[in-house]
């Protein structure tokens, strides 16, 4: 099982949804994804929605890190909605949810950027 | 009892996937809960990306080596490369600490291993490749319900 990537933008949000397996071999592929799109859209912030997402190691948290601090050095924002319990996990014992921001769903998510 | 399985495969990026599925699928026999599982898998997917990126550097002849046992409720498992290995263990075990930022590593590989697992070894030698032996012992809460 691999992951397959939508990407849709909503305003100068881009909407990441992920379902399937994010490990080293599918995080490399969604790097390329990700920053491909950013090249040829303007983009403000960034939703991460996890709630497709069966399977992440520390790959996934290695890309998601990437592209929040490549939002962030455009001085926007990331927010990370639907995340499962065992995801939880991986983002508390690295940190990572202290400097990302956590919502329940993608539309409180788009919410929370001022967007929906 | 004790029940034995021994795999190899070249050292891909896609094989993550198959090695962590086949891990599970064989320890699935003594019954471990959700979380159990996924913990298993999440540290073998963890040793075997440290196996393909740093031990081969992503040369891709490279083997990968993975032992599994369980007996009763305690699983074995040996994921082996024979790659260049690791210098400075203790650094390499640091949480947060990569040697290769460059490429998106989070530096988590081994505080994973080692929160998911009960005991974690890792035997490195410079140039002939590093050995990591991972034991972990499963809950049997279920049981004493009977």
């Amino acid at each position: 099982m691999g992951l397959a990537v939508n990407l849709e933008l909503k305003h100068t949000v881009l909407c990441i949804r992920l379902d399937g397996e994010l490990d080293h071999h599918t995080a490399d592929m969604l790097r390329s994804q990700v920053e491909e799109y950013l090249r040829k859209h303007t983009v403000n912030h960034i939703v991460l929605n996890l709630e497709g997402l069966s399977f992440m190691d520390s790959s996934g948290l290695g890309v998601i890190l990437g592209r929040y601090k490549q939002i962030k050095s455009q001085n926007g924002e990331m927010v990370v909605c639907a995340i499962s319990p065992a995801v939880k996990r991986l983002f508390e014992m690295s940190g990572l949810f202290k400097i990302i921001r956590l919502e329940e769903d993608e539309e409180l998510a788009l919410q929370a950027l001022g967007v929906a | 009892m004790r029940n034995e399985m021994k795999i190899q495969f070249s050292a891909l990026s896609q094989n993550e996937s198959f090695a962590r599925v086949t891990v599970a699928a064989f320890i699935a026999q003594i019954d471990p809960t959700v979380d159990e599982l996924t913990e298993i898998k999440t540290v073998v997917s963890e040793a075997v990306t440290n196996a393909i990126i740093h031990g081969y550097e992503n040369k891709a002849t490279g083997m990968v080596y993975i032992e599994a046992a369980i007996e009763e409720d305690t699983i074995h498992l040996t994921i082996r490369d024979e790659g260049m290995g690791i210098r400075d263990l203790d650094q390499a075990r640091q949480p947060l600490y990569t040697s290769k930022p460059e490429l998106e590593r989070s530096g988590m590989g081994f505080t994973i291993m080692e929160n998911f697992m009960d005991s974690v070894e890792v035997i490195s030698e410079p140039s002939y490749g590093t050995t990591i032996h991972l034991t972990k012992y499963l809950t049997k809460n279920k049981a004493l319900c009977n």
